[in-house]
């Protein structure tokens, strides 16, 4: 055996193996069965699948690549946080700044594009999804759960459009936003607004509507650029992680990848 | 008018070809004239019908390869044009090219096993998808796959991400309101609708109902068949009516928000210069001036002008709006119920009458939408109800 191969079976022997890993190396049915439920991340998944249900051609991998750009926002996100402030004044210098001065300056690049790629992925995963019509019984919910993620995706892009506050950022949301001031009821240049009275008092005014909740303020400002970065950092992303969860779970429980009955 | 376009189109290819531009020249020309949504809509909603319609032919790796090749190439000599390049390369441009190229190889993908399946289906053959019930252990099978994805996957993007800078534009500037301001990409088809409908419909009604259709899907889409696998045959409607929003109603218009719309929203060609100073001159009229104005210049059976104070007891804008509000009302109301009594019997019948009720409140909307389009396109129309008062516009 050669020395490479000792030192290997030295590791692989020692306490410190052997209490990470609690199989051997998976190379028969039953370790490799224990790969995956003796550990956290894998046992997301059955230990056996249909052969069929996993072909490239079949799923095009576009749910998993989805998950996985949201981890690569996840990571590259926490670390621009390291050199973003969401503060008028400083934003778009920090940008800039990032830009000039800091070292393996792809993060912004990858964090952005990954952006625009997860969403491309999570709308051809919904075709694909759709085209196998895998929504149907028993997947119902679940198919509503990942609705609801593709909006949140959408919604997580665009809350980071306006952080880098350049021109770009600010006129794309100015034009978003200003939707919500035609919400029915609830913006104050939407129908059914003008029903809300109290006495003479209007309730719903530019100053109390759906986009003043969204903006903090009547246009695009200070009070929009920390609220698109608190929903944009934390609060959307908390959302996405637990709807996450039971979509994966929802997998699972209604009897994994799809297949013909 | 339609038929006017074409003979145009033609006759500027026949004297482009004479003149210096050469043939290239004359179907730039084409291509630019063929962009107005008029024209852009109904030829890609035209193009959706055929493919959907010859689906088992164009499935075919040789043909589909063909195709292809033919894209690629005309894609490539258009990015020699100036004015085409300049768009492409927009930095948040490129993911629609991006997801225009992966949108078209999955579609192929999924049709391609549909053919199969379906023709399998027809001689009582298994499945593409049955027969490999055998299963296999996520590790190493399933593990490895999604571990070279997420390889290919990390090293595109970090090419994507060397190849391309994140565009940074001048600090913002609240004064300085460029021309075009563009939502982003993803949400430019429903920017594209402002141009037809108010922002409340465009911008809260209709992507709510976009989310609402979507999670009711399963609810209302009753046919047991084509459940884990792919086919056509066995799900026909339903992929009609997916693939008519999904294509024409979502994507056909980012890509004519994203490419087409320039200065003042206005159309440009795609190898047309952003010209800011072309004037935009649209007069456009609502029902209540057609019923009100219109009708009786041409009949002369009443007085020619708008109601201006409350009639029959009922306020003005009732009065104004009653013609386009009974319009809307036997659009919304009376017609999904004539329709249960007749074409759509069976389909009422299967579904009951609560699944009914929402299957024609999401599909009344998603028909308005190209209705509202043809009709501006064709009468100028703006409004069938235009209750300003009460920002009621639809």
């Amino acid at each position: 055996m050669s020395v490479f191969g000792n030192i290997g079976n030295y590791i692989r022997e020692s306490q410190i193996w052997g209490s990470v890993f609690r199989h051997g190396i998976p190379r028969d049915r039953r370790t490799r069965a224990m790969a995956v439920l003796s550990n956290v991340f894998l046992h997301l998944h059955p230990v056996a699948v249909r052969k069929s249900g996993i072909r490239l051609s079949f799923t095009w991998c576009m749910g998993g690549l989805t998950f996985f750009l949201f981890l690569a926002e996840t990571i590259t996100g926490v670390l621009l946080m390291f050199y973003y402030r969401p503060v008028v004044e400083y934003a778009y210098n920090d940008i800039i700044q990032l830009r000039a001065h800091v070292t393996l300056g792809l993060l912004r690049e990858i964090h952005r594009w990954g952006a625009h790629a997860m969403v491309i992925a999570i709308w051809l995963h919904m075709l694909r999804v759709f085209l196998t019509g895998s929504y149907k019984p028993p997947r119902e919910f679940n198919w509503g759960v990942g609705v609801i993620l593709l909006k949140l995706t959408l919604l997580l892009s665009f809350t980071g459009y306006l952080l880098p506050w350049d021109q770009l950022a600010i006129w794309a949301i100015t034009v978003g936003s200003n939707m919500a001031r035609a919400t029915p009821v609830l913006g104050h240049e939407g129908p059914g607004a003008a029903a809300m009275m109290i006495g003479d008092v209007p309730l719903i005014h530019a100053g109390s509507d759906a986009r003043f909740l969204l903006l903090a303020g009547t246009s695009v400002g200070p009070g929009a650029l920390l609220r698109f970065y608190v929903l944009h950092c934390i609060f959307i992303p908390l959302v996405v992680l637990v709807l996450i969860a039971v979509h994966f779970w929802r997998i699972r429980k209604d009897g994994g990848i799809s297949g013909p009955l | 008018m339609l038929k006017q376009a074409i003979m145009n189109g033609l006759n500027t290819l026949v004297l482009a070809a004479a003149s210096d531009g050469g043939l290239g020249g004359a179907i730039k020309d084409l291509l630019n004239r063929a962009s107005v949504p008029q024209i852009f809509v109904p030829l890609m909603a035209i193009g959706l019908i055929v493919a959907l319609l010859t689906y088992r032919v164009w499935t075919k790796p040789k043909i589909a390869g063909l195709l292809g090749l033919g894209f690629i190439g005309f894609y490539l000599w258009s990015a020699t044009d100036e004015n085409f390049f300049k768009i492409i390369v927009k930095p948040d441009n490129v993911p629609i090219t991006i997801m225009l190229t992966a949108m078209a190889i999955v579609t192929w993908v999924a049709f391609r096993q549909a053919a199969i399946n379906d023709r399998r289906i027809e001689r009582g053959e298994p499945l593409i998808e049955s027969g490999a019930d055998d299963k296999v252990l996520v590790w190493p099978d399933l593990v490895y796959t999604e571990m070279i994805c997420l390889v290919l996957c990390t090293i595109a993007l970090v090419v994507w991400a060397i190849l391309l800078k994140a565009p940074l534009e001048p600090a913002a500037n609240p004064t300085n309101i460029p021309n075009p301001s563009k939502a982003p990409w993803y949400f430019l088809g429903l920017q594209e609708l402002l141009v037809y409908f108010d922002p409340w419909i465009a911008g809260v009604l209709l992507p709510g109902f976009i989310i609402l259709g979507l999670v009711a899907l399963p609810y209302i889409d009753k046919n047991p068949r084509g459940n884990g696998y792919y086919t056509f045959s066995q799900r026909k409607m339903v992929i009609w009516v997916f693939m008519f929003g999904w294509i024409i109603l979502w994507v056909a218009l980012i890509v004519l928000g994203t490419f087409l719309r320039g200065p003042n929203w206005n159309i440009f060609g795609p190898y047309e210069t952003w010209d800011a100073h072309r004037p935009a001159a649209l007069l456009n009229v609502n029902v209540s001036d057609l019923f009100w104005v219109v009708l009786p210049e041409k009949t002369g059976l009443w007085n020619p002008g708008l109601p201006k104070e409350p009639m029959w007891g009922l306020p003005t804008w009732l009065v104004r709006e009653g013609p386009g509000l009974m319009v809307l009302g036997a659009y919304f109301f009376i017609l999904p119920v004539v329709l249960a009594k007749s074409v759509c019997a069976k389909l009422y019948k299967d579904l009951g009458l609560i699944r009914y009720a929402v299957f024609w409140l999401l599909m009344s909307w998603m028909i308005l939408v190209p209705i509202k389009m043809v009709l501006r396109w064709l009468f100028n129309l703006k409004y069938f109800v235009a209750i300003t008062e009460y920002f009621f516009n639809i």
